[in-house]
């Protein structure tokens, strides 16, 4: 990928997401959306901050930043976790050393955590469920080497479901806590 | 700050304005053997055609609440306006106990006179007889007063039917994008408004005592923080917020403090605002989750949702502190979200066990009633007069507004024609 080409996606980028900010203060009543919300991922984001940082991107955009890296441990964001319970399941510990390893490598860089729950019970008990969840997160993170200060945490109970259906499989994808690179 | 509540001020009343969605439909699905026969005569009035019609408000509310059962327009023997017009043989003749009539008359002021008269068809003697001012944007009110009056007559309960509900709508399009609106609407159903709408959750609203404020949970500053909006102005200010879990608001007896949730120190506890000057005091100090507070009609004990013994189970603490006594016990491993009936004597909670349902349990008793059978249950909020229970379920569309009464007889849903409707709060009587 050539230069003018990255600055003309930086362009895009700036002109979409201040086109978001607009859009917003128009529409919205309660505001406060973020660039997620208007359909860009962190993970985008990430991809041309490293990119402008070495100056040129690969041409691949993928091998710019090991966070991108669709083989590395990185790249997982979400963790599920069992009905009722914040353990991280032993087929995310690496998941979670991976994430701590970098944060530890990159202490400038920072992360949310935000929990979540299934819709079984009532909203706001999922709620601290949520919570729960994010802070096992950042507990094991910042026992492997991450600070706090690098972790935000946010729960969203069962406010935000991914899977809209009634039954285990969507619950099991609902139960969660996800991590988005700032 | 005060551009900013400018700013919003006029965004709400955009919104308002441009508000969607139908007025909910209601069902009943069960109604209660021997309710109270009651004929509704259409009232007499001349002019121009009226936006509502009256005597179909009463009727249709006096159906709805499963104590009684209306007849047929088409069926009516005759169609009186005054008592000299009434041949109660007729009436009695066609099996009705009780008939209401009346007349609506324009006024010079440009508003109308609602006449109406109940009458027992055995004795012939008017039970009840008012005439109402009312105003052509008031004519549904004005109809559910007088259902009001219709119900404390017969059955010596207050009439909740000129009462409002508030409830959440979302409107998903997709995992990231949905829009949540606060609603307000008739206890039927009708007039919902919009008061406030945000591409983030809104949660877990509360009337205050008066009924002229809101509190809820809203997530637009990326967290959950709690905020107190005028219903009529739109005018609203953040009460609660910071790191951590701001959320369940429950309004005091008083209308001046609220009790909320908050995880300052990594876990929900259970904490008492002072909505003026913003003091918070705390209330439970645990380390499991303490939330879902709810006060006392006479302000003097909080009960409240925490895990402390494993599973979630009801507390109630004195709101001045002081140690927390668990409430249910032999309700299986899940009861959360409790509220007290308006006469303090029951909760209402949310029990789970193979799914999850609404039961009530008397406090001075301790027998406990299971009032719904549905698998998700969630969100109970008694009516002011203590008669009917609120709940959201899960509808063939997604989650809808149910009503049942706290004998379980009387069951209805309120069905809105499109989103999801969830977390129902029972306003109280209007002054």
């Amino acid at each position: 990928m050539n230069r003018a080409i990255l600055n003309g996606m930086l362009l895009l980028l700036v002109a979409f997401m201040a086109a978001g900010c607009s859009n917003l203060n128009k529409k919205s009543t309660a505001g406060g959306a973020s660039v997620e919300d208007r359909g860009i991922s962190s993970g985008e984001m990430s991809d041309i901050d490293a990119a402008r940082s070495q100056g040129v991107g690969d041409g691949t955009g993928a091998g710019a930043s090991e966070l991108n890296d669709p083989n590395s441990p990185l790249s997982v964001r979400v963790i599920y976790f069992d009905y009722d319970s914040s353990n991280i399941r032993e087929d995310f510990q690496s998941v979670v050393e991976a994430h701590a390893a970098y944060l530890a490598a990159h202490p400038e860089t920072t992360i949310t955590l935000e929990g979540h729950a299934d819709e079984r019970g009532s909203r706001e008990y999922n709620l601290a469920l949520g919570e729960r969840r994010a802070l096992a997160v950042r507990r094991q993170l910042v026992l492997l080497g991450a600070t706090a200060g690098q972790i935000r945490t946010v729960s969203l109970g069962e406010e935000r479901p991914v899977a809209e259906g009634h039954d285990e499989q969507s619950y099991a994808l609902n139960r969660r806590a996800e991590i988005s690179y700032q | 700050m005060k551009l900013l509540i400018t700013l919003i001020l006029s965004l709400c009343a955009c919104v308002a304005s441009a508000q969607t969605g139908g007025p909910l439909t209601i069902r009943i699905t069960q109604g209660v053997e021997g309710a109270l026969p009651i004929a509704v005569v259409p009232f007499e009035y001349a002019g121009p055609p009226l936006p509502q019609d009256i005597a179909q408000v009463i009727s249709t509310d006096l159906t709805r609440s499963g104590r009684f059962r209306t007849m047929d327009r088409e069926d009516l023997p005759a169609r009186p306006a005054d008592v000299a017009q009434v041949n109660f043989k007729d009436w009695r003749t066609v099996g009705m106990d009780n008939l209401v009539i009346g007349r609506i008359t324009a006024t010079a002021d440009g508003g109308y006179l609602v006449e109406f008269r109940l009458l027992d068809v055995f004795t012939g003697k008017q039970l009840a007889g008012f005439q109402i001012p009312s105003h052509v944007s008031n004519l549904r009110l004005t109809a559910h007063h007088i259902s009001d009056i219709i119900f404390k007559t017969l059955l010596n309960i207050d009439g909740a039917f000129s009462t409002r509900i508030a409830y959440v709508t979302v409107d998903r399009k997709d995992a990231k994008n949905s829009t949540y609106r606060l609603m307000i609407a008739d206890a039927d159903g009708y007039d919902s408004k919009t008061i406030l709408e945000s591409p983030q959750p809104l949660m877990s609203p509360a009337w205050s005592p008066d009924g002229n404020r809101l509190a809820y949970v809203s997530f637009e500053d990326r967290n959950s923080a709690i905020y107190v909006q005028d219903v009529r102005s739109g005018q609203r200010e953040k009460v609660v917020s910071g790191i951590g879990i701001n959320s369940s608001p429950a309004f005091a007896p008083d209308g001046s403090r609220l009790a909320v949730t908050r995880s300052l120190e990594g876990n929900p506890d259970i904490y008492v605002v002072d909505i003026a000057s913003k003091q918070q005091r705390r209330l439970t100090s645990h380390e499991a989750i303490d939330t879902e507070a709810a006060w006392a009609p006479d302000g003097s004990a909080i009960v409240f949702t925490s895990d402390r013994g494993g599973g979630p189970q009801i507390y109630q603490v004195s709101p001045n502190g002081g140690d927390a006594k668990r409430v249910t016990f032999n309700l299986g491993n899940y009861n959360s979200r409790a509220s007290y009936s308006p006469d303090g004597r029951h909760l209402v909670m949310v029990n789970g066990g193979s799914g999850f349902r609404i039961v009530t349990l008397d406090l001075k008793t301790g027998v406990s009633r299971t009032l719904t059978g549905s698998s998700l249950d969630e969100s109970p909020s008694f009516a002011p007069n203590g008669s009917m229970i609120i709940y959201a379920t899960m509808g063939a569309r997604g989650t809808e507004l149910a009503a049942v009464s706290i004998d379980g007889t009387v069951k209805q849903r309120l069905a809105l024609q499109q989103g999801q409707v969830r977390e129902p709060a029972w306003g109280p009587f209007r002054k």
